[in-house]
């Protein structure tokens, strides 16, 4: 990344969705639950800043991790500065692990950076945690 | 062909008990009716042709598969040999799974946890704190004319529970159904739930807390600012006069308030807020529960132990202090040598640096599926599906208890989950040197159910 590429600075929260929900039960291993979790809502009218077209690869960055996801528009705007990452593997190399003494991890409400991925794939769940665990190669 | 009915869907928090499953004569689920699109999939991709069906067992670096019998042995070994082991998971099995498992994490001294830790625990603090006004999904039925949703997105993560309880349906003092019943929804994004709303409020994130703050203050009439979590002072007093003036409200709130800046401390604010509520009208509140058998897990640790989640055996007697004994800081601070993991998938679900710690130490996982957690376990048993192919108890998301229905037989050679936490506890012991009893912790059923009785039946429909 250089200083002149386009970045989106943004407030992530992730939760479920309904395909999300389709996808754990039996398709983790599968092209559905990356279609399904691997990607992330981003404001339409935050496109421009960005300057990729929905559906393009993007990284999103936090303090504690990143990870290559598509970007889409999301259906339940307006709501810029806000962005959405289906609860996941994908969502969860960027989330704040920190519990404040709750157990709760703040899986909302975490400040990252998106900036445009031009020909990162977005990794298949097992090849992502394998990567990020065990050092394993991209699948 | 063979239709099992009254058939309790074993995914979400709802438990939605009329579901319709139509079996051909080769055994084979061929169709569902009345489930919504994520129970119907579950039950019609529980037979997939390329389901794993054998344990496995890593060796030199790959799962490789193995008896059944090596697989107990080697999961017995793990935690036979670990300092502190971690027992987590649990919310998608039935309770006799949980209570077998509970034995387990006493025997072996280790961390029993469930997933609340990572939905609704903070909600448990909260009632620990302040305590909770709620009620059975009946009562909402048939007397809620005020529907309030704040952080939770139940067209998603909850697809019938507006059409069997909360909106549409129609009850005693609700006879026209969704006309009698005001829907407001509190979301930082329009989503599908608040599309359908009466009442439509988007604060700014990670600020409920003050909004709920600011609502209790025009419930006494009491001067607000301009505005406050970004809700003009006018919105703000228009919905606090809406909620007063209901016959009988319900506030359903979700992971928007638990996982928020604030966590537990929202959900004090929000019984509070329905605490305050109950001077003008009457007014309950209940938890989203997620798994199918989350409210569950927390029944069976409260009435083994006195304490629902995170609780630390390693000591030979139950502590509890989320914060230091949950599954979430164990993992974090690298203070667990082993892990047994089953009906969950914190691979995918926890934070990648607690993932990390999962994957550097022996790790057995329990599930029916390959999950980012079963590929980099030490250990993966597959088991039969509770709610298709093995019966047992679920609590549903307002704690009442409902048996939930075996439709087919597990595939030859899978064991249940009970059967397997109990076949490690036994091999546990044996490594331990201490005497196995001829059946530990289970319970003989009678030999023929009772016939069910006309009550069985009220009491089915009526939930």
């Amino acid at each position: 990344m250089t200083s002149s590429d386009p970045v989106l600075t943004a407030n992530l929260i992730t939760g479920r969705t309904i395909e999300q929900g389709v996808a754990i039960e039996g398709w983790k291993d599968k092209q559905e639950y990356v279609d399904a979790a691997g990607f992330v809502h981003i404001d339409p009218s935050e496109f421009k800043t960005l300057n990729v077209w929905p559906g393009s690869s993007v990284s999103v960055k936090s303090d504690y991790g990143e990870v290559v996801v598509r970007a889409i528009k999301s259906p339940y705007g307006p709501h810029p500065g806000i962005v959405f990452i289906p609860m996941g593997p994908w969502a969860n190399q960027v989330v704040n692990p920190d519990t404040n003494t709750t157990g709760m991890p703040s899986y909302k409400g975490i400040m990252v950076t998106i900036t445009p991925a031009p020909g990162k794939k977005v990794l298949g769940a097992i090849a992502l945690i394998k990567m990020t665990t065990q050092g394993g190669v991209e699948a | 062909m063979r239709t099992v009915t009254d058939v309790v869907c074993p995914f979400c928090g709802t438990l939605c008990d009329d579901i319709e499953v139509d079996v051909d004569d080769a055994e084979k689920i061929c169709s569902t009716r009345n489930a919504c699109i994520i129970g119907d999939n579950k039950f019609m991709t529980a037979q997939a042709s390329d389901r794993h069906l054998h344990p496995r067992i890593r060796r030199g670096g790959e799962l490789v598969e193995c008896t059944t019998d090596e697989a107990i042995n080697k999961a017995a070994e793990i935690l036979v040999n670990a300092k502190h082991p971690l027992l987590y998971g649990w919310s998608s099995t039935h309770c006799e799974a949980q209570e077998a498992g509970m034995a387990l994490a006493e025997g072996v001294g280790g961390t029993m946890d469930n997933t609340s830790v990572c939905c609704h625990g903070p909600s448990i603090l909260a009632i620990h704190t302040v305590g909770i006004s709620s009620c059975t999904l009946g009562e909402i039925i048939n007397r809620a004319d005020t529907v309030l949703y704040w952080g939770c997105n139940p067209v998603n993560a909850h697809p019938r529970h507006m059409s069997r309880y909360s909106l549409y349906k129609r009850g005693f003092f609700t006879e026209r159904g969704k006309s009698d019943r005001t829907e407001i929804v509190v979301d930082v994004r329009k989503t599908e739930t608040a599309q359908k709303a009466d009442i439509f409020i988007q604060p700014e994130q990670g600020r409920d807390y003050e909004l709920m703050n600011a609502l209790r203050v025009a419930f006494r009439g009491e001067p607000l600012p301009e505005s406050v979590a970004g809700i003009p002072r006018a919105d703000i007093e228009k919905l606090a006069q809406t909620l007063k003036d209901g016959r009988f409200g319900i506030l359903f709130f979700g992971m928007g308030l638990t996982m928020t800046r604030g966590k537990h401390r929202n959900i004090d604010i929000a019984i509070s807020l329905t605490a305050d509520l109950n001077k003008y009208t009457k007014f309950l509140i209940m938890a989203m529960r997620g798994h199918y058998n989350v409210a569950g897990a927390d029944h069976v640790s409260l009435w083994e132990c006195g304490y629902p989640y995170a609780v630390d055996f390693s000591r030979g007697f139950p502590r509890y202090n989320p914060g230091e004994s949950s599954s979430t800081d164990l993992l974090a601070r690298k203070e667990t040598d082993a892990a047994l993991i089953i009906a969950s998938d914190p691979g995918a679900h926890f934070p990648i640096d607690m993932v990390r710690t999962l994957a550097s130490i022996p790790m057995i996982a329990i599930d029916p599926h390959v999950t980012p957690t079963t590929e980099i376990a030490s250990v993966h048993i597959p088991t039969a599906m509770v709610g298709i192919e093995d019966a047992g108890t679920a609590y549903r998301m307002d704690n009442v208890p409902i048996r939930t229905r075996k439709v087919v037989e597990p595939p030859e050679g899978v064991l249940t989950d009970k059967e397997v936490i109990e076949r490690i506890h036994r091999r546990v012991m044996e490594l331990q040197g201490l005497e196995v009893p001829e059946v530990t912790a289970v319970k003989v059923p009678p030999a023929e159910a009772p016939a069910p009785s006309a009550f069985d039946g009220i009491l089915q429909r009526a939930t």
